[in-house]
């Protein structure tokens, strides 16, 4: 390319190039009017931008929420769940089949895996490999709006996945109760509550030494699997317990089980089963907008 | 006398007790191209994010087009083009939609934002770029690609942070060319720069800056002949002998600065002090005369090279 | 138009140093170099990566095993943690090494550029090949070690033929290595990366991992004995459970024939990408 060789736009200013044109009042006016529509929808500007970044992994995002559910159901509904139906007869799982019990735990771990994925590298990239926050910041949106993005942008994808994790738990017939169907919004709100906690330290990290496979082998895979998921939190010794309690995987599941084929369990547990990823959520939530305006405000 | 759209006075931003910005005053006319010139870290780079209301300031006032960036920052950032020094596109998206997913961010409706892309596509002179990805694009496109980024909204006024900085010459020159245009086209312009030939090309007036303050201000013809005369004589005696040589011209030209490398001196004629050199029996190894430039004025009133 | 600046080789000279551009015997240097970077970046991550079967192990095998009480393997009944340690063993050998030949490997060709710059001192693209597989390996065998003992606190070694698991490991380990580089070599962005995991997960839990292959149909074993992974969990099994047969050699056979197709295409395709 040479210099000068194309005259670009100068016929047709691609611009609106009348900021002399305008009085002080004006101008102000103006500023005023144009701080409004981002104000009022951000969140969901930078929602949008997010769910355009993740088109271009499209295809392997439905391969897996598809693929996913199919393989786990299969493989411990069905094969695992083989061998301890001969051991405990086919209702001996209290009084239902392993299939059932297993389903609902299968549900929450697979929005739990998605929010994990989306708040690590995403949260952390925005501010070093791909400085993405910084540009939105230099525009009119705020550090809580790109938090409130983040959130909306993960739950666009968490809520698809446990729906048709959901249908599939449907064809293999984990469901007993019409009221399962309510799984889908606790499993969204469990892996939200994971999510949430997970930005609030990931969007401090300055140095990428790790952290992500850390939180990977010493939060997500204990997680999913002290937390009542395989079998009853009570068979496990009691000093491992206490991670079943903590573990907003273990709160989703019960209430999972509850809505799918009525486990019974007092009332106060139940509600702590929603209060407490609730609660979570609003840490994580209002952490993560701190961390993140504090970090823009250089 | 028009009113200004940038007023600063007594801008300052500290740092656990380190003033990065200490205490700037100056304001910018509507259309006006105005340049914060100095070497690194002399407090531009802070200044800008102030003006740009991404920075709260520590102390002193702050009115962009009226109001203060601290209480409206989104109805401020909504006027503003803002083209930081490192590049901050998306990678992960291709170079159009990099556009659109900012001109979202002001409120354009999805509408009309594909057809402003299109157009400052055709102005950063990229248009057969659209779908490329941003990490195959050369540095000056990626330039130029977050120049057309930073004019989706048809701000008011455009910050630009050291534009040209880490690009080879011929970019640079696209660049300005691009520049020039919306300075023609009525923008107004705020930059910083360390380059003096930037600052002359681009600027109506500027403000030299270090160590976070304003050591002058005017057009760049004006500085120079402030600070500078006409014309500068540059010769080389060999590292060795320059201070030496220095002691014995003493008193030919205006003023003699001592360089590691060189001797300048400053004169309205340098041809003439370079003859009363030699009639005085010294043969420098190398000589050039030529007009004197912001890099002398910033010599001047530092005592210090811009770019060391 | 292609511009070639450099130095036209003689014909005889450039046959004979044909094997040495591939292999300078150096795949050292490249072990080195990596030693030293996870000593001075990811250490606690390399170290951390022991834990994750030692969590499958309590998990499954306390809770589990009460559940599925004891299976039959080999001809003999075990116990549940017995059934899957060593699956469990031959799973964590696989993940590793396909981490370090996939993930590691793809972000140094695409990113860090490691081995452009290794490429263009004396080493060819077998001692890089060599080097990051070896690391992979070594990296392997201190897990697998590792493993071993807490299988051994449990009382979950149950024939002396348990010390052979180590060698199989690191054979489990060379397979997947050697193969999961060739296909990483062959990789352009992130979303064909994520195929690798996609298809690892069933592989992971359908190949008699943590039950035995006879619950499923004849035509769907047949599928999961074509596929590496059931050849590792049942060889290591049948050395840590003492139920040996002359079959487990074909299982041996199979991780060689992986190898060596796996070391084939990666050197093919490091010398494309970087030398030709």
């Amino acid at each position: 390319m040479s210099i000068g060789q194309r005259s670009g736009a100068a016929a047709t200013p691609a611009f609106d190039a009348s900021a002399s044109a305008t009085t002080p009042a004006e101008a102000k006016e103006l500023a005023m009017v144009g701080g409004v529509k981002p104000r009022r929808y951000g969140s969901w500007y930078v929602a949008e931008h997010r769910i355009r970044s993740m088109r271009s992994y499209l295809q392997t995002i439905v391969a897996t929420s598809i693929g996913n559910p199919l393989v786990y159901l299969f493989a411990l509904g069905v094969g695992l769940a083989s061998l301890i139906d001969t051991n405990l007869g086919p209702t001996g799982f209290n009084g239902i089949s392993y299939l059932a019990f297993v389903a609902p735990a299968l549900l929450c771990t697979a929005a739990v895996t998605v929010a994990a994925e989306e708040s690590t590298y995403p949260m952390m990239m925005g501010f070093k490999w791909n400085p993405i926050f910084y540009g939105m910041n230099a525009a009119p949106i705020t550090g809580n709006q790109i938090v409130n993005g983040m959130v909306i942008s993960i739950l666009a994808r968490i809520i698809p996945t446990c729906a048709i994790y959901f249908v599939v738990m449907l064809l293999f017939g984990a469901v007993a109760s019409p009221w399962g169907a309510l799984g889908i919004l606790v499993a969204s709100l469990t892996g939200i509550s994971v999510g949430l906690v997970i930005m609030s330290y990931t969007s401090r990290i300055e140095e990428d030494k790790g952290q992500m496979a850390m939180i990977m082998r010493f939060g997500i895979t204990p997680m999913f699997l002290f937390s009542g998921t395989f079998f009853s939190l009570g068979q496990m010794p009691i000093y491992l317990q206490w991670i079943g309690w903590i573990s907003p995987l273990w709160h989703g599941t019960e209430l999972g089980r509850v809505l799918s084929y009525g486990a019974s369990e007092p009332t106060w547990l139940t509600v702590l089963h929603i209060a407490y990823p609730l609660a979570l959520c609003w840490f994580g939530w209002k952490a993560t907008q701190r961390v993140v305006t504090r970090r823009l405000n250089k | 006398m028009p009113t200004s759209v940038i007023t600063a006075n007594l801008l300052t931003k500290e740092y656990k007790g380190f003033a990065a910005v200490d205490g700037i005053s100056f304001d910018v006319a509507p259309g006006e191209s105005f340049g914060l010139l100095g070497p690194n870290g002399a407090g531009k780079s802070t200044t800008m994010r102030m003006v740009g209301a991404v920075s709260t300031r520590t102390s002193g006032e702050l009115s962009i087009l009226g109001l203060d960036p601290n209480e409206h920052g989104p109805e401020v950032r909504s006027q503003l083009g803002v083209v930081p020094q490192s590049d901050n596109l998306d990678m992960e998206l291709r170079v159009r939609d990099n556009l659109i997913v900012y001109g979202r961010y002001f409120g354009i409706p999805r509408s009309e934002v594909g057809k402003k892309a299109d157009a400052l596509l055709e102005f950063a002179q990229l248009s057969d770029r659209a779908k490329s990805k941003v990490d195959d694009l050369s540095g000056g496109m990626k330039r130029r690609l977050t120049i057309a980024r930073a004019l989706i909204n048809d701000p008011r006024i455009l910050l630009l942070d050291e534009p040209t900085t880490g690009l080879d010459p011929q970019a640079r020159h696209i660049l300005w060319d691009r520049l020039f245009r919306l300075k023609e086209q009525g923008t107004t312009l705020l930059l910083t720069t360390h380059y003096m030939d930037e600052a002359e090309q681009l600027c109506d007036r500027l403000v030299v800056v270090d160590k976070g303050s304003i050591m002058a201000e005017g057009s760049p013809a004006s500085l120079i002949k402030k600070y500078s005369t006409r014309e500068v004589l540059e010769v080389r005696f060999g590292s060795e002998r320059n201070a030496q040589v220095a002691e014995q011209i003493a008193g030919i030209g205006e003023r003699i600065e001592v360089l590691p490398d060189r001797l300048l001196i400053y004169s309205d004629n340098g041809e003439a002090e370079l003859a009363r050199i030699t009639a005085a029996g010294l043969e420098p190894m190398t000589s050039l005369v030529r007009r004197s430039s912001l890099e002398d004025v910033f010599l001047r009133l530092t005592g210090r090279s811009l770019i060391e | 138009m292609t511009v070639t600046l450099a130095p036209v080789r003689p014909e005889a000279a450039r046959r004979s140093r044909f094997a040495g551009s591939l292999y300078a015997g150096n795949a050292r240097s490249v072990v080195g170099r990596g030693l030293l970077a996870t000593k001075s970046t990811n250490w606690a991550v390399v170290v951390s990566g022991f834990f994750e079967p030692v969590f499958y192990l309590l998990s499954m095998g306390i809770g589990l095993g009460v559940l599925v009480g004891t299976v039959s393997t080999g001809g003999q009944q075990v116990s549940y943690p017995a059934f899957i340690a060593p699956a469990l063993l031959a799973v964590s050998a696989m993940n590793g090494a396909i981490y370090d030949s996939t993930w590691n490997v793809f972000f140094k060709m695409q990113y860090a550029k490691t081995y452009e710059g290794m490429l263009t001192t004396s080493l060819g693209p077998l001692d890089v090949a060599f080097g990051e597989i070896s690391l992979a390996l070594l990296r392997g065998a201190v897990y697998a070690a590792g493993f071993m003992v807490v299988m051994q606190l449990f009382g979950l070694n149950l024939a002396w033929t348990a010390i052979l698991a180590l060698p199989a490991v690191l054979l489990i380990a060379f397979g997947f290595a050697s193969l999961g580089m060739a296909i990483t070599s062959y990789m352009k962005t992130f979303q064909q990366m994520d195929w690798i995991a996609f298809i690892l997960l069933p592989m992971f839990l359908f190949s008699a991992t943590f039950y035995p292959l006879s619950v499923y149909p004849e035509p769907i074993q047949w599928v999961i004995q074509a596929l590496p992974l059931w050849h590792g969990v049942e060889l290591v099994r049948g050395l840590t459970t003492g139920a040996l047969s002359i079959a487990m050699l074909w299982h041996v056979l199979y991780y060689l024939v992986m190898i060596a197709v796996g070391l084939v295409f990666t050197t093919n395709r490091l010398r494309a990408l970087f030398l030709d």
